[in-house]
């Protein structure tokens, strides 16, 4: 087994569980009952899901200076991802909204 | 169906999907993120269509700062939009169709997508803008080129645009001050996102970063996409940042407002003294040629680097006090 396989073999499987990362992310914003948990699945799109693209993509790169600016995106993501839903939750908790319960009904 | 239709044709139904939900919506703040999404899907059209500047500018302008711009706005009126009168519909149901009508019937004259018979593809210009333009001005990035030394018109033209804009909207509303502007004063329940530690952290952490990308973009614009438009907003971009986290009165002590507001015509100006040099060295406006004498590409680059320079110095500057005096308001509201 050649290094270039596996290298292709690791990115596509990075690639392919990413994007189901992201279409899980999307069916919960659309699922999910109150807004706590929904924004936990918009930053899984963010965090693990592009995280896991760009990495499947960073193992593609044909040269360092691609590479660079992939590490450098991750970076942003990984920084920039998990603030915003943090903002966002303390924003929803100083609004006062609640946090749903099971049973009750979707909000 | 080759994948590059799809990929089209998807991006293409996301988009009509999503300017007809901005139409149906009377919640403005939703309505302004799907602008936002709108300007998204816009900018990966243009990738798809190898326009790569142009999707920079979209996403830079259209994502980023008219989104902030639109939220500055919604924060001084109400968030939701008034019903119209069925009657009073009518007239601009009417304007809407012919004008449409009028677009759809232009564009059967317009060449077939993909066609290597359009104008674009056999007109004499362009095999000058790809080819020449390598021994004339030396630049990698021929819409560089095209933008800061060909057409260097045109884009002082699009400065003109941006100041007058800026100007106007400035004097909108910096002159007369807002209603109840002076008599309530700060209003106790104004919330300073700076009261969030993480966020205060991470965009302290990060600004340093996007002043940087900013001058790479607009230093680096003759060898990749970006340039003096792109620079200028996330330029812009940083100190909104900076505003909205820390409080425009925190923004202000880093960018007093007569800096920005000198920012705007001082890019103009620095435009048209450079067209003028190229005039005094014996060539034409805003020919560069001359500029360093005896070596025309040195001179092409200098000239290129600074009519960038002087459109990242104007757009920022046009960014910023429209910004500050939205959240002015809003701060004093």
């Amino acid at each position: 087994m050649s290094a270039s396989l596996l290298l292709d073999l690791a990115s596509s499987a990075s690639l392919l569980v990413g994007s189901l990362f992201v279409l899980s992310g999307g069916i919960g914003l659309l699922r999910f009952p109150d807004f706590y948990t929904r924004i936990h699945a918009a930053g899984l799109t963010d965090s693990a899901g592009a995280g896991l693209i760009l990495l499947g993509l960073l193992l593609q790169t044909p040269g360092w200076e691609t590479a660079v600016r992939l590490v450098l995106i991750v970076l942003f993501m990984l920084l920039t991802g998990p603030t915003s839903t943090h903002v966002l939750a303390q924003a929803a908790g100083r609004d006062g909204v609640r946090v749903w319960r099971a049973g009750e009904p979707r909000r | 169906m080759s994948m590059f239709v799809l990929m089209n044709l998807t991006l293409f139904g996301i988009l009509a999907a999503t300017a007809v939900t901005i139409s149906r919506l009377r919640a403005l703040y939703e309505a302004t993120m799907l602008t936002a999404l709108f300007s998204l899907v816009s900018a990966s059209l243009f990738v798809l269509m190898d326009a790569v500047d142009v999707a920079f500018t979209e996403a830079a302008v259209g994502v980023g700062i008219s989104t902030v711009l639109f939220l500055g706005v919604l924060a001084l009126t109400r968030s939701r939009e008034d019903v119209t009168p069925r009657i009073r519909q009518w007239p601009a149901r009417v304007v809407v169709l012919l004008a449409g009508g009028m677009l759809v019937y232009a564009s059967q004259d317009l060449p077939r997508f993909e066609g290597a018979t359009t104008p674009v593809q056999v007109h004499p210009v362009t095999d000058v803008y790809l080819r020449e333009s390598q021994d004339d001005i030396g630049v990698p990035n021929t819409v560089t080129s095209v933008l800061a030394s060909y057409r260097a018109h045109d884009t002082l033209g699009e400065l003109v645009v941006i100041f007058t804009a800026g100007v106007a909207v400035l004097l909108l509303l910096a002159s007369s001050p807002g209603p109840g502007r002076r008599e309530e004063g700060e209003g106790p329940a104004e919330l300073v996102l700076a009261d969030y530690r993480v966020l205060r952290v991470i965009s302290k952490l990060l600004l340093p970063f996007i002043l940087l990308f900013a001058f790479y973009v607009l230093f680096h614009g003759e060898y990749g996409p970006g340039g003096g438009f792109q620079a200028g907003v996330i330029f812009a971009a940083g100190f909104v940042l900076y505003g909205l986290v820390f409080g425009v009165d925190g923004a202000r002590r880093v960018l007093p407002r007569p800096l920005a507001w000198a920012m705007i015509p001082l890019g103009i100006l620095l435009y048209v003294v450079l067209g003028l040099a190229g005039m005094l060295l014996g060539g034409e406006f805003l020919d560069f040629q001359g500029l360093r004498p005896g070596d025309p590409q040195a001179g092409q680059h200098l000239g290129i680097l600074l009519v960038e320079t002087s459109v990242g110095i104007t757009v920022a500057g046009v960014m910023v006090a429209v910004f500050f005096s939205f959240a002015s308001r809003r701060a004093a509201r």
